[in-house]
């Protein structure tokens, strides 16, 4: 007698495993936008109006290039959700905030110090075991 | 500095309304086939992303009278209320590891938080 394998409940685990890479490359996305945001907010001038942040928006490039890769991130999120569980995505966006911190280190020179090193750590550690679970 | 209470109460709220935005994404993601429009015109991924927007308003005004490396871990918390809307409203299963990866990158915030003072 053959027993039949039970369909899948879920998405099947190869489909989970590439909407997490989606979602990977969500947050390297993210990081980008927040770099270009910040740049971009300095060429705004010091106490900007509510209508000159909405116009530099549209008029300065970094600006501009900075909300696109927040709308092309979110696009791609979007996508990444079809393929997987929330609850396995959704806290993998966390990693965004690692690498704002490495990039503030790298780019605008902020203290580096041994809690930023544990937390980065932590976080990768935490993003790690859902990827493993993604994958099984 | 302190950072007061309505801050903090600022920031959790902001978390809240944003995971509730990410349930509608997810939902919204499930309406989607080829056609442009499934994108473009869909009501629930614009719900989503309108309710991302409220959110970092919330954040913006809590963080505007707290410390930054108080209020910053605590956005973490959006992981925890859409671990449990998953289960609570799309049906998606509460696993071990799930628990385990949202505790770890709580207390990585928590690290990047004190690291930031």
């Amino acid at each position: 007698m053959h027993t039949v394998e039970a369909p899948p409940k879920s998405a099947p685990p190869r489909r989970q495993g590439r909407a997490m890479l989606a979602v990977l490359l969500c947050t390297f996305i993210n990081a980008a936008s927040q770099a270009c945001i910040k740049l971009g907010t300095a060429s705004l001038g010091g106490h900007p109006t509510m209508l000159e942040t909405a116009l530099g928006i549209v008029t300065k490039p970094l600006l501009f290039s900075g909300y696109a890769l927040l709308g092309a991130s979110t696009v791609l999120f979007v996508l990444a959700l079809r393929k997987g569980d929330l609850s396995l995505l959704y806290p993998v966006l966390t990693l965004g905030y690692v690498w704002v911190t490495v990039l503030s280190v790298v780019m605008f020179h902020d203290s580096m110090n041994s809690f930023k090193i544990a937390g980065v750590a932590v976080i990768i550690a935490g993003v790690g075991v859902l990827g493993k679970a993604s994958s099984q | 500095m302190k950072t007061p209470l309505v801050s903090v109460a600022w920031v959790v709220l902001g978390t809240v309304i944003g995971s509730f935005g990410a349930v509608f994404l997810k939902i919204g993601a499930g309406h989607l086939n080829r056609r442009l429009q499934s994108l473009l015109l869909n009501w629930r991924l614009a719900l989503g992303i309108a309710f991302y927007l409220l959110s970092s308003v919330f954040y913006v005004v809590g963080v505007r009278n707290g410390e930054l490396s108080v209020l910053y871990p605590m956005v973490s918390l959006g992981s925890v209320w859409t671990l449990l809307w998953s289960n609570l409203l799309l049906g998606e299963s509460l696993t071990r590891p799930k628990f385990m990866a949202v505790g770890l990158i709580l207390a990585g915030c928590v690290l990047l938080g004190l690291g930031s003072r």
